[in-house]
């Protein structure tokens, strides 16, 4: 009898695939929410590119752009982020662990964007300057999380 | 040889005198302010301006609440922890009680109204270029806040950077208030000058220092090693910093750069203050950006 290495043999049998399985999946989660960065600063730049006035305001453009923003941030969630995907435990990742200290305060701040998201889709067709304060308050948003909870370049 | 002894001692005493004289705290003159009235709208913009919230605000303050200046931050440092005061209007834990020329010399030359040394982690060394009017105006607005009544507490510092007294051979070597970047400048870049090397402090973390805390201002605003924690912060001279003036000006009101990437860390915070700013000043800080030597 061996009982030591059978009961390891069975531990890995279980453990291993739900193992790769969760690696991948936080590798998935990562790239989703790179992705889902990338278009929403595809969608900034439109309406930066107004805001900065170089190019000309037009409401249709800027409205579509930040309707498309406002339905991608309402994908952002705390569940991209699963325990495991911090900077150092993933690659690529840059999520500091205050992500997983502070939850209730990291799921306010995304809701926050949300809400910024939102009002930038009410000003975003109305006029340039209602456009250019948007902007400001959306900043502010994205800055607020990236100020604690992504680790700086 | 008692004679050339107590002539000894008289000359480390001439020498010690004349020491503590020179490297004595500086008060602003009260005169100064004689013909000047205070206007507090004027003073938000140089609120923000100077970044007072930053520092003075509580700890994880947002909104509204980053105007109670009731202090109590901890600035981890290589000389120790800076714990910053209360300057909100309160009487007894704040500054209420200061006049117009006590906010000034506190600003401008970093002396207490009991007339002791400020730490150089209160950035006087910018400040010094503060316009009398603009401390008016200022106070006007201080005046305003919310009090607090949180107590100060001690710096938590090593000796012998515990000793007020040499601060006064720091500012000596840091010198006066005087131009970095000097020229023919535009009314828009002289303005920009203003908001960078004076009120904004930029180059009190762009611009590297040497091991006594002095700036090395051959290398102003090419950025180095972050004094507060890890990290490096940015050379934002034409050298590192392509973005154009209107990249730059945007950046300071929402956070966003060129690629709609948002500023994070400490900058998140400056952007806080800079996003209150009328456009003007945004794009005079761009002008003045634009200016600076570029250094690699």
């Amino acid at each position: 009898m061996r009982p030591i290495p059978a009961l390891a043999l069975t531990f890995s049998l279980v453990a291993l695939p739900a193992l790769a399985q969760d690696a991948r999946q936080i590798e998935r989660m990562i790239e989703g929410r790179h992705g889902l960065m990338t278009l929403m600063a595809y969608e900034l730049g439109k309406l930066g590119g107004m805001a900065k006035e170089e190019t000309p305001y037009d409401a249709e453009v800027a409205g579509d752009a930040a309707s498309n923003l406002s339905a991608l941030a309402s994908v952002l969630s705390p569940e991209l982020f699963p325990k495991g995907s911090a900077v150092g435990e993933a690659e690529d990742s840059e999520a500091l662990p205050a992500i997983w200290e502070k939850p209730d305060d990291f799921a306010q701040k995304i809701s926050d964007m949300e809400e910024a998201a939102a009002k930038m889709q009410a000003a975003a067709g109305t006029d340039l300057a209602s456009l250019q304060g948007a902007m400001r308050d959306l900043g502010a948003g994205c800055g607020s999380c990236h100020e604690t909870y992504r680790q700086k370049d | 040889m008692r004679r050339s002894l107590s002539a000894g001692l008289a000359v480390v005493l001439i020498a010690g005198a004349a020491g503590l004289w020179l490297t004595r705290p500086v008060k602003s003159d009260p005169e100064l302010f004689a013909g000047l009235t205070g206007e507090a709208t004027r003073g938000e913009r140089i609120f923000w301006a100077g970044g007072c919230a930053s520092c003075h605000a509580a700890p994880d303050a947002t909104g509204e609440a980053r105007l109670v200046l009731s202090g109590g931050e901890r600035l981890t440092t290589d000389f120790g922890t800076f714990v910053v005061p209360n300057i909100s209007p309160d009487p007894d834990h704040g500054i209420g009680g200061w006049s117009v020329a006590d906010l000034d010399s506190a600003l401008r030359h970093g002396t207490s109204p009991e007339g002791s040394h400020y730490y150089p982690s209160f950035p006087y060394t910018s400040y010094a270029h503060a316009e009398a009017q603009d401390v008016a105006d200022l106070k006007a607005f201080l005046d305003t806040l919310p009090p607090s009544d949180r107590a100060d507490e001690p710096h938590d510092l090593a000796f012998p950077f515990n000793q007020r007294v040499i601060l006064g051979g720091w500012k000596l070597l840091a010198g006066g208030p005087s131009w970095i970047v000097e020229g023919d400048l535009t009314p828009e870049e002289e303005r920009g000058r203003y908001l960078v090397e004076g009120l904004g402090h930029c180059g009190e973390c762009h611009t590297p220092r040497n091991g006594l805390g002095l700036r090395d201002e051959s290398r102003w605003l090419a950025g180095g090693p972050n004094p507060e924690g890890r990290g490096t912060i940015p050379n934002i001279t034409p050298a590192k910093l392509d973005w154009s003036a209107g990249d730059i000006a945007e950046y300071l009101s929402s956070g966003f750069t060129p690629e709609y990437d948002s500023a994070g860390g400490q900058m998140a915070d400056v952007v806080r203050n800079t996003g209150q700013l009328p456009d003007e000043d945004r794009r005079a800080i761009a002008a003045y950006l634009k200016r600076v030597p570029a250094v690699e």
